[in-house]
């Protein structure tokens, strides 16, 4: 820490440390969005640098502008002090810049070697390249210790594991410079504190480090700087020494935030959802929730916990009436509603089931559409919203027109196309949605992805309305905090199966993280007592 | 991150095909200079051919109602996001329908044959959809490919049934009887002349009045109707669909029908208007290019209407102009007709991101001076 320290104060005019990276006065436009107005930014060499922002404050631009994806309109890059001109991503690889995306760009059916080797495979013969980027790879395997074997097909890795693949890629190309995005979002916390362990290898072997992530918490466990920006300004620079999660959040929201939600104690009533063994399988018949058993009764938020891919999206799915139960029943204030003989998603509704699915723009809403139109979606046929045989779009732009009112959704227009709203605003008209019908269960999966701050805010409060009104919960969600933070019971989901409950009170990251990766319950409790 | 700007409306459905129309114009301009003549005199009677007097307005319109029926079938199955290429087979074999309701029900009076063989006609060629739509729904087959190998099917069958059962006894020609006189739709110029207006005789029949009632009832059907939202529903997002308790499935087979219907009321136009029997490949192509026509006309009725209208001036105006100069043939009209198929349709977003891209610098440039 005190090194970065000096080698902050030695850059500059005096010229004995040049910083990896600056960046100065990069701006950058997308037709009327300013996505990067005269960005400022210092790298220094050998250190974590994390920069923190809302979705939307022009992180990822900032990143693809320094990666040759965009041209900034203005200002200039400077590798090591000296001036570069990065048109595409070549250049950035030829100065030593590599990037781990956040949506990982690698061929499944070849392996670790094949994938590494992809576009630098030296030559038209591979053997010799191959060959040569054996022994590469086990020094730097050697070197970093990322426990990855070659010859492994990279379908079969883990999550975590093809994001290491992400992280040789780079450094096989001579990397000396890692930027990564959200690289935490599909990892369990024990991967990411494994993540920033190699991070923290990188560092010591003198790598400097770019950690973009919206994650407070992962900037002040991970890096040594932060640089936080807001609607496309960088407003900030703190060392994370001296620096907490709430003037971080202050900065990037430019107001004062809440982390904490304050809720009361729950008084659950009667079952609403009564889930009995339910295995659901996908599309390729691959069973992908297996003996489901639980309940959620009137009065409580049940939370499901669970890396992302473990069976929760086909749990809630199947419970809002999308996928068929494969075997095992669900019943809904003592009725049979199990998915698939005669009920699905309409059907659903009507008997008060609220669904606020994952994934918003491949589900829970047509982008193409108007705010009207999507303010409909699954509730077209109600008697309000008809005018004899045809649709009364003036009663839907007023009923639209006060959901987003009561919702708070800007701007308040019902025929702006859906697209054209922030994400937050797109989430807050579906909550409107299915909330503002005053149903007896609510779904809601991932309330707050691609959420701004100031939104997860205002979410949360209106999920632990529901809840204080006497309706049953149900969350997904791969946020543990969030899980944390409004759930009353949760239940952690591991390979498609419930592998336990634990309570809000006795839960915390680790034992959670624990049983997300598989560990029994009292296994994980005993592990976290002996730690 | 790099939202495009979206175009204001009426660059979208005004500019755009228009620019991409004076391109095809260039071209063909091009071509009719490169066989040696004037491209200015070629526009001029193509344009008097098609509009020039009152004869050749009728004929024009006759064409036009054509390409509105196909133009309107294809844009239903694309707002369901499926690309219905089988108008022509569904025309085909909805004009079966409107000639068997003439032949054998031809003791019914005029204004309920009105009627009948409207159904006729729609029950045939909605049942001729049924089975690619199916397919499509409950099977996966890809709905480009069975509505293509449907129009073979369509065809071929017709032959047969032309050949060997629908031809009288003793003729020579592939051809059904000749629909009873009462029965066939009133030519315009008739209805004007019984209301006392003098027209030029022309196959512009009462089809061309349904063709404009219909656009209407599609428009109404498309943006202010359940199904009409289900189907947009399913078109431009089928897990929002399921999500909503709208099964695609479903919804992809009441879209193509509806398609096929609408293709079959081109047999209205031809067999009840204006051969008055069934003929042969009566459709003539009009199938096809109806796909042209409704991406020309972004898929909505009216922007189809122009389009129709616009095709129903190069067919109209191109038989006109190969009769008035012989150098330029028949098939040189179907070289312009294809240029312009070719630029509007196929080519149609050629332009888009440049028009994109100055619109954004003229819009940008109008906020700054505004904001000084």
């Amino acid at each position: 820490m005190s090194d970065t320290m000096h080698q902050m104060h030695g850059t500059g005019e005096n010229g004995a440390v040049h910083p990896a990276i600056e960046l100065r006065g990069i701006d950058k436009r997308f037709g009327a969005v300013h996505a990067n107005k005269e960005i400022d930014l210092k790298v220094d060499k050998g250190t974590i640098h994390g920069i923190v922002g809302e979705n939307g404050a022009g992180k990822s631009t900032l990143m693809s502008i320094l990666y040759g994806f965009y041209q900034a309109d203005g200002g200039t890059i400077h590798v090591d002090g000296e001036l570069c001109d990065i048109k595409g991503s070549d250049d950035a690889i030829s100065v030593g810049i590599g990037m781990v995306h956040q949506h990982f760009m690698l061929v499944e059916t070849f392996s670790v070697l094949e994938n590494v080797i992809l576009g630098v495979e030296g030559g038209a013969v591979l053997r010799d390249g191959v060959s040569k980027a054996r022994e590469e790879l086990e020094r730097l395997e050697r070197e970093y210790s990322l426990n990855i074997d070659p010859d492994a097909i990279v379908g079969d890795l883990s999550v975590g594991l093809q994001q290491r693949v992400e992280i040789l890629k780079a450094l096989y190309r001579g990397a000396e410079i890692l930027i990564l995005d959200e690289p935490t979002g599909v990892l369990t916390p024990q991967e990411a504190d494994h993540l920033f362990r190699i991070l923290e290898t990188l560092k010591e072997q003198g790598k400097t480090v770019v950690l973009i992530t919206h994650k407070l918490r992962e900037i002040m466990a991970a890096t040594d700087n932060v640089s936080v920006m807001r609607q496309g300004e960088m407003v900030a620079h703190r060392k994370t020494a001296e620096t907490s999660p709430e003037e971080l959040s202050e900065l990037m929201v430019g107001r004062k935030v809440l982390l904490r939600l304050e809720k009361g104690k729950a008084n659950p009533a009667d079952t609403v959802l009564k889930v009995d063994n339910l295995c659901v399988d996908n599309a390729q018949g691959v069973r992908k929730v297996k003996n489901a058993t639980f309940t959620v009764r009137a009065g409580e938020i049940v939370g499901v916990a669970g890396v992302s891919g473990n069976g929760q999206s086909e749990l809630l799915e199947a419970l809002g009436g999308i996928r068929s139960a494969a075997e095992g029943s669900v019943e809904l204030s003592g009725q049979d509603v199990t998915p698939g003989k005669g009920v699905d998603a309409a059907e659903l509704r009507r008997r008060g089931v609220a669904h606020v699915p994952e994934d918003r723009h491949r589900m829970a809403m047509v982008t193409a559409f108007t705010a009207k139109e999507a303010a409909i979606l699954g509730y077209e046929d109600d008697n309000t919203y008809q005018k004899g045989a045809l649709l009364d779009w003036d009663a839907i732009s007023k009923a639209t027109a006060n959901m987003m009112a009561e919702f708070d959704v800007r701007p308040n227009n019902p025929d702006l196309k859906a697209a054209n709203f922030s994400g937050g605003n797109q989430q807050k008209l579906v909550l409107a949605r299915e909330i503002m019908r005053d149903p007896e269960l609510l779904l809601v999966g991932q309330p707050t992805r691609g959420v701004d701050i100031g939104a997860i805010e205002f979410i949360h409060k209106r999920i632990v309305a529901m809840r204080d009104a006497g309706k049953a919960v149900l969350l997904v969600s791969v946020e543990l905090d969030e899980i944390m933070s409004l759930a009353d019971r949760i239940l952690v989901m591991c390979d498609g199966s419930i592998i336990g409950e634990v309570s809000a009170a006795e839960a915390n990251e680790r034992v959670l993280g624990l049983m997300m990766a598989g560990v029994d319950p009292k296994e994980a409790k005993a592990v976290e007592g002996q730690a | 991150m790099s939202k495009a700007v979206e175009l204001p409306r009426w660059i979208d459905v005004g500019v755009l095909p228009l620019l991409n129309l004076l391109l095809a114009l260039v071209v063909s301009a091009l071509l009719v200079l490169a066989i040696g003549e004037n491209p200015v005199e070629v526009v001029e009677i193509l344009l008097f051919g098609a509009f020039g007097y009152e004869e050749a307005w009728g004929y024009t319109l006759y064409y036009t109602t054509n390409f509105i029926f196909t133009g309107l079938a294809f844009a239903v199955a694309f707002h369901c996001g499926l690309f219905n290429i089988g108008a022509e087979g569904q025309a085909y074999v909805g004009g079966l329908g409107v000639t068997l309701a003439a032949l054998y029900l031809d003791f019914l009076p005029f204004p309920i044959m009105l009627v009948v063989s409207m159904l006729a006609a729609m029950i045939f060629g909605a049942a001729w959809a049924y089975i690619p739509a199916y397919l499509q729904a409950r099977r996966g087959s890809h709905v480009v490919i069975t509505t293509i190998m449907f129009n073979f099917i369509a065809s071929s069958l017709m032959v047969y049934l032309l050949v060997n059962v629908l031809r009288p006894q003793g003729s020579m020609t592939p051809e059904s009887e000749q629909i009873a006189e009462h029965l066939r739709l009133p030519f315009i110029h008739d209805i004007a002349g019984a209301l006392g207006i003098e027209m030029a005789s022309s196959p512009l029949n009462l089809s061309f009045v349904y063709a404009i009632v219909i656009s209407v009832m599609i428009w109404l059907f498309i943006w202010h109707t359940r199904w009409g939202y289900a189907i947009r529903t399913v078109g431009a997002n089928a897990v929002a669909a399921t999500y909503a308790g709208l099964e695609p499935g479903r919804f992809i087979i009441i879209a193509m029908m509806i398609s096929g219907a609408l293709s079959s009321f081109m047999a209205l136009n031809e067999v009840m208007g204006v051969q008055h029997r069934l003929l042969i490949d009566f459709t003539a192509g009009y199938g096809f290019v109806g796909i042209a026509v409704a991406l020309m006309g972004r898929n909505h009725p009216f922007g189809i209407f122009l389009a129709a209208l616009l095709f129903g001036m190069l067919y109209q105006g191109g038989a006109e102009l190969s009769f008035e100069i012989p150098t330029i043939s028949n098939d040189m009209v179907v070289v312009i007709q294809g240029l312009v198929i070719l630029f509007t349709g196929a080519m149609e977003h050629m332009f888009r991101p440049r028009a994109t891209k100055i619109y954004t610098a003229w819009r940008l440039r109008r906020d700054a001076q505004e904001a000084v």
